[in-house]
């Protein structure tokens, strides 16, 4: 019998009874967020809404659209003021100890916040200027960042010149002129293309090796499944579900181990060894429902060993993110053909986001 | 570093991006300087002759109408840098980059007073090209040395206080179309007052008006300064409006611009 991919091999893995959180355990707290409200009129934006980030991990706020998460992001970085409710970030008080609070974020916005009039090295040095960096070090700065953002062929053209990518890029290294602690990125690839949106991927999650903190918003579930060491869902100004991508996952039912037989023989006796769930005789496989956990998986292999069947192949299916965030967004969860479409995707996914969190780890 | 210092440093961090801005993208600035410039070739030589004869005995001595209107002119060009200051400030409002300034640990004060010191400066350079042109074109000022330095010294005030204005009307337009038309009243002023003839020519209600209006004053002061002619209180008053109208633009930009983000 064989796995079929290795990133069946993450999914169970990272399933394990007592599910080890994905970053090392700092005990200090980069955002801590107790109660926080906003309104706007009649229309309650944020509802009392409460978050605790470790220093050094990526957080994703993940909603609909209008689901109130540009607002905490802009209450978070000292923008606008919240009704109620507390919040500290790198231990500064958000209202009283506005000033340290900025000083050690950064912020990349939804549209880009770039001087289209300027050129992308004179963006960053304006930056440099702002932060008070002596003349030789901004420049030095300046010349690494382009270098490390693939920006220096076009350091010299004006922004207004840029792709979206290219922009978005130029953006991020504005917020990293400033060596931030903590950086806010909302929605930091909508609307790019998808290779765009991979090489942001790519340097967010190398911005985390440093130790730096992240706060994403994101609209795709995707992206938080990727990123993310913890996912938060919000909807309608709450908070209706909080946890890692995997333990989202299993927080709805759909969770299931799919054998795949040599023969209808093997099939039909595996089915009736196994009560008889439901199985496929043309395509030879066999769907146990489970709650994707390492027990449930330990108890089907024995079983096979015990009634000497031989599968040819196994895997382990948790339900995707979209799953989740349609079922508890309260919207109509998708149809069971196209979620064959993310199964594919969702695999890949697994398997990249263990290599990024072996680099973590590093 | 002490705050002011920060404060300051930061300001001239953001007048030298706004610069940059001018000299990169000129035609805003040529739009601004050729305003005041055709107005002073219309009013000299399309409508001089008429207008010189229907003032009759000019002010200024019976010399030419140019002597009469120059003055008047060099105040537009005060105006119409206004202009261009409402767009710039409206249209930066409506970039991201704002947003990020106000996530960052600089001066709250900075962004405006860097637009401001900005607009200032190619304000002044543009009131100092329509003085040149006017010499050349025969405009033939009375002034001493110390006339002409107290005559920089009222526009300076003048175009600051009209700056600080501009700043405050781009921050509160919703878009850059509102906030080229919000200053339109301060460019049309001076024709309501004494720059291009004299309010006594005037019917009762606008000659009253024309009296009392900000800009007379000043007008009045600067053809004073220039031509000798007599400056009355008009000075002191000149200058009442000009700091006036400054703290008003300045609190009210600094109302606008801490009011919240713009989206």
């Amino acid at each position: 019998m064989t796995m079929t991919t290795s990133a069946t091999a993450t999914t169970v893995a990272s399933a394990t009874p007592t599910p080890a959180p994905a970053p090392p355990p700092t005990g200090s707290s980069a955002i801590d967020v107790t109660g926080l409200s906003k309104s706007y009129g009649d229309k309650v934006v944020l509802d009392g809404i409460d978050l605790h980030i470790p220093e050094g991990t990526i957080f994703a706020l993940l909603g609909p659209n209008g689901a109130g998460k540009t607002t905490t992001v802009q209450i978070l970085s000292t923008l606008i003021p919240a009704d109620a409710g507390q919040a500290r970030l790198a231990g500064h008080d958000l209202v009283r100890e506005a000033e340290a609070v900025r000083a050690a974020i950064g912020v990349t916005g939804q549209f880009a916040a770039v001087d289209n009039l300027l050129t992308a090295r004179e963006n960053l040095l304006l930056m440099a200027d702002l932060l008070h960096l002596p003349r030789r070090e901004g420049r030095r700065r300046a010349a690494d960042l382009l270098r490390r953002f693939e920006l220096t062929e076009a350091a010299e053209k004006p922004v207004s010149t840029f792709s979206g990518g290219m922009r978005r890029k130029l953006d991020l290294a504005m917020t990293l002129v400033g060596t931030p602690r903590i950086i806010f990125l909302d929605e930091p690839t909508t609307g790019l293309d998808p290779r765009s949106r991979r090489t942001m991927w790519e340097i967010i999650r190398a911005l985390v090796a440093d130790g730096v903190t992240l706060f994403l918003t994101t609209q795709y579930l995707e992206e938080a499944d990727q990123l993310a060491d913890r996912i938060a869902v919000l909807d309608h100004g709450k908070l209706v579900a909080e946890g890692t991508p995997e333990e989202l996952k299993r927080l709805i039912p759909g969770s299931h181990i799919r054998l795949r037989f040599a023969d209808a023989d093997a099939l039909e006796s595996a089915a009736a060894f196994f009560g008889s769930p439901a199985y496929d005789t043309e395509a030879l496989t066999l769907q146990i429902p489970g709650d994707g956990g390492v027990p449930g998986l330990r108890a089907v292999l024995d079983g096979l060993e015990r009634a000497s069947i031989e599968a040819e192949a196994l895997t382990v299916h948790t339900p995707d993110l979209d799953d989740v965030f349609l079922t508890l967004t309260g919207q109509p969860q998708r149809s069971g053909e196209s979620l064959n479409s993310w199964r594919d995707n969702s695999q890949k996914n697994d398997t990249q986001k263990d290599n990024s969190r072996k680099d973590n780890a590093r | 570093m002490s705050a002011m210092t920060y404060a300051a440093r930061d300001s001239l961090t953001m007048l030298r991006r706004n610069l940059k801005h001018a000299l990169r993208y000129p035609s805003m600035t040529v739009t601004v300087v050729a305003m005041p410039l055709v107005m002073l070739l219309l009013f000299t030589y399309v409508f001089g002759g008429a207008l010189g004869t229907g003032i009759g005995g000019t002010p200024t001595g019976g010399g030419a109408y140019i002597d009469y209107v120059a003055p008047g002119i060099i105040l537009m060009a005060a105006t119409s840098g206004a202009l261009s200051t409402a767009i710039s400030v409206c249209s930066d409002m409506t970039e991201g980059i704002v947003n990020r300034f106000r996530t960052m640990s600089i001066s709250r004060a900075a962004f405006l007073t860097g637009h401001v010191a900005g607009s200032v400066i190619q304000t002044l350079v543009s009131i100092t090209l329509v003085v040149g042109v006017a010499l050349l074109m025969g405009f033939r000022p009375s002034a001493t040395p110390v006339d002409w330095i107290a005559t920089a010294g009222l526009l300076t005030l003048l175009v600051v206080a009209l700056t600080w204005l501009a700043a405050a009307m781009g921050l509160v337009a919703k878009n850059v179309e509102t906030a080229s038309n919000m200053p339109m009243p301060l460019t049309f002023l001076p024709f309501l007052g004494s720059a291009i003839v004299p309010p006594e020519s005037m019917p009762t209600g606008l000659r009253w008006f024309a009296e009392y209006q900000p800009f007379t004053p000043v007008i009045e002061t600067l053809r004073g300064l220039l031509m000798g002619t007599g400056i009355g209180n008009s000075g002191p008053i000149a200058i009442a409006w000009c700091l006036g109208l400054t703290l008003v633009g300045y609190l009210w930009a600094r109302a606008a611009f801490n009011r919240g983000i713009k989206r």
